[in-house]
């Protein structure tokens, strides 16, 4: 930061100040907006100066949180209450975006449900819910957002899956599936939009302290949205690595889980 | 098209296991909860409120309280720390609308850009909105600016008998002056309006000015009050009755043309081992201090940050005093009883037990904002003591003594054992409050200190 004298009223060390910003993210759509990382992500952003469309099912919580993030320094902060499970909604979505929003660079992803694994072993529906909220809806959104960054020769997909679908696991396969479906989705979206110059971002978190993992025995132990936000915020500015692992010694952990041989990992409880 | 057996799951998902990391900034005393409650909406919050037991619940903030007015041992907290966006913010009058879990470094970082400033600032930024209004916290402008409650426009607050109430002087005035000095027990704030001020910049200008006697003080303070926005004094609680200070007193500088730079200071990892902090090391720091600062006498110019939270440099200070923690003692006591003030001096002092941080500072003659608050006409007293067991409890014991027979108070968001008698005496009205109180509400220092009365 120079030292000189700025006349605007803004002669603060204010975080927009950073001029160094790459002019690839700046307007970002985020699906599943009120979500726990998400929140984190969008406020980075907004810090940032960045352009957002938030999408959610909540009318009410878009709105405390389109006002918060236009405080924190958005330049634009719209909002879209949709159902995203609901695929019916997604050309609406898609519409919307390409009208109120046109010209935006990155599409982040960050919506997911997670059921007790128990219940989605006992209960078909909730079997069903879960695949069709983590896997199906994401992957039909995606393929809206995928056709049109492909035509236009740039732009970012990112999509949060999580460690849990690098292998199936007794106490939590039916969530590890359907993510680990997405995670193999999203590979090979990239390898099929890379002659188009499109980033596809595979963003694979450990466990996170959000909403979604508070009623775990150790959540006290996940890791900081925050931190994890911060992650992701930097992989969506630098267009890569193709695939995030959050916080990153998930990378090694999930190295050595998936050499582990399966006569020995069916017996593992965990 | 959620199932039963999913919307169930969904309402576990606000709630975490057991847990004992939840304590208060003195880490003493600790105690476990049965279930804390991590809502990340407002709307979350009248389910919880709905299905809680009686007595059973209590919000919880940044935990910068320092004894056990943050904590309900055994039972349930609702941490508050999710809620913490901004929702509208008026360029024109400088009020701004944030839920209860947004702390004052975030509104800071947002805010002091554009040129505005928290109106009342306490001696750290890591506090949140709705632990700044439960406690009415206070800051080096008490003088002229009263209390963080006096610049609360109005609240909204979650009530489990009524909903969602809106606070103000006008609507509602008696649950708005519960609220604020409130310990959280009227309910949960959900937003609040707060009126910020206007600065032109980050920066302070300062004034140290060593002193030799509490007659110096006072001379100073009364001499500051009328020409500075901000004064506080560093005591060397070693001195005794004619204690050594510095006293800082300063303005908002009109300096706005040099960016402030922050730089992230150092974080105690751990614990520190008890003997460390020994009546030797302590008292080489406070004369190491008196002598550094009393050479740099004079007029500055510094950043607001070192200005109002020096501590806040080093994060997780409180590790300091080891596994066992500490208490901080502030009381206030009448100007016209100098005397007693200086009892407590002479007793602390001969106690050898004083720690780093003696912080005097003169209250102003502003009423109270809310029915519990602290601050009132007087000499207001801060130390810290590392937690020995019995025999600093003795010492602290025998300053209450004095506290009570010189019409003094303790300060409740400082405190983890004060007596009932004290409480009486510090807050007479407290039983016009109780009406005030939700149901459903509760906290380790409500019941410790209203026992069998």
């Amino acid at each position: 930061m120079s030292t000189q004298p700025i006349s605007e009223p803004s002669a603060f060390p204010a975080k927009s100040a950073s001029t160094k910003r790459p002019r690839a993210l700046q307007k970002v759509i985020v699906l599943g907006a009120t979500s726990g990382i998400a929140l984190e992500v969008e406020r980075q952003l907004a810090e940032r100066g960045c352009e957002l469309l938030l999408v959610a099912r909540s009318q009410q919580r878009l709105e405390a949180l389109e006002s918060d993030l236009r405080l924190r320094g958005a330049k634009q902060v719209l909002t879209c209450a949709a159902d995203l499970s609901a695929i019916a909604h997604h050309a609406a979505i898609f519409d919307l975006a390409s009208r109120s929003f046109s010209g935006y660079d990155t599409v982040l992803l960050a919506y997911g449900s997670m059921h007790e694994q128990k219940e989605s072993e006992a209960c078909v529906d909730t079997l069903l819910e879960e695949i069709n909220v983590n896997y199906v809806s994401a992957a039909a959104i995606l393929t809206l957002f995928a056709a049109e960054f492909e035509q236009r020769g740039s732009g970012c997909i990112a999509a949060i899956t999580s460690v849990a679908g690098d292998r199936g696991r007794r106490s939590n396969y039916v969530y590890g599936s359907t993510k680990g479906a997405l995670s193999l989705f999203m590979q090979g979206l990239r390898s099929r939009l890379h002659p188009a110059g499109v980033k596809v971002i595979t963003i694979k978190p450990g466990p996170v302290q959000t909403a979604m993992t508070d009623h775990m025995p150790n959540a006290p132990r996940f890791a900081d949205p925050a931190l994890v936000a911060r992650d992701i915020v930097r992989a969506l500015e630098r267009r890569g690595p193709d695939v995030l692992y959050t916080p990153k010694i998930w990378r090694y952990v999930m190295a050595a889980v998936e050499h582990v041989p399966e006569t020995i990992f069916k017996r593992l409880s965990f | 098209m959620p199932s039963q057996a999913t919307a169930a799951a969904r309402e576990r998902r606000s709630i975490a296991p057991p847990t004992d990391r939840y304590v208060s900034w003195g880490r003493y005393p600790q105690s476990t909860h049965r279930r804390i409650h991590k809502p990340a909406w407002n709307d979350a919050i009248g389910a919880i409120l709905e299905t809680a037991a009686p007595e059973s619940l209590l919000p919880y903030g940044l935990g910068r309280s320092y004894g056990d007015s943050c904590l309900n041992a055994d039972r349930e907290l609702l941490d508050c720390r999710r809620l913490n966006r901004f929702l509208g913010f008026d360029e024109q009058t400088g009020v701004l609308r944030c839920e209860s879990g947004v702390s004052l470094v975030e509104i800071i970082d947002a805010f002091l850009p554009k040129g505005w400033f928290l109106p009342v600032t306490p001696g750290t930024q890591f506090v949140t909105v709705g632990g700044a209004i439960a406690n009415d916290v206070h800051g080096k402008n008490h003088h002229c600016a009263g209390t963080f409650g006096d610049h609360v426009h109005q609240l909204g607050l979650h009530r489990s008998c009524d909903g969602l109430v809106l606070c103000s002087p006008d609507e509602n005035p008696r649950l708005f002056r519960a609220t604020i000095g409130g310990l959280g027990l009227t309910g949960v704030i959900a937003w609040a309006d707060i009126q910020l001020r206007r600065v032109a910049g980050p920066w302070i200008d300062a004034e140290l000015i060593p002193f030799q006697s509490l007659s110096a003080f006072l001379d100073l303070s009364r001499e500051s009050d009328g020409r500075f926005e901000y004064t506080v004094a560093w005591l060397d609680c070693f001195a005794g009755r004619n204690p050594r200070g510095i006293f800082f007193r300063g303005n908002h500088s009109s300096e706005n043309a040099t960016p402030l730079r922050r730089k992230h200071g150092p974080k105690l990892p751990f614990n520190l081992p008890a003997w460390l902090l020994n009546r030797y090391s302590v008292k080489a720091f406070n004369s190491a201090y008196y002598h550094l600062h009393a050479a740099k006498s004079g007029a500055t110019r510094v950043g607001y940050n070192s200005f109002f939270y020096p501590l806040d440099s080093v994060r997780q200070w409180n590790l300091l005093y080891g596994k066992q923690g500490f208490l901080q003692y502030q009381c206030v006591i009448p100007e016209s009883n100098v005397d007693a003030f200086e009892e407590v001096l002479d007793r602390i002092a001969r106690s050898g037990m004083g720690s780093f941080l003696g912080v005097l500072k003169q209250f102003g003659s502003a009423p109270p904002a809310g029915m519990l608050s602290f601050p009132r006409p007087g000499l207001t007293l801060a130390i810290d003591f590392a937690m020995r067991g019995e025999k600093t409890l003795e010492l602290l014991r025998s300053l209450d003594e004095v506290v009570l027979a010189s019409g003094g108070a303790l300060y409740p968001a400082k405190d983890a054992r004060m007596s009932p008698a004290l409480f009486e005496a510090s807050f007479p009205r407290w039983r016009s409050f109780v009406p005030c109180i939700d149901p459903k509400m509760s906290s380790s220092f409500w019941r410790r200190v209203t026992e069998a009365q």
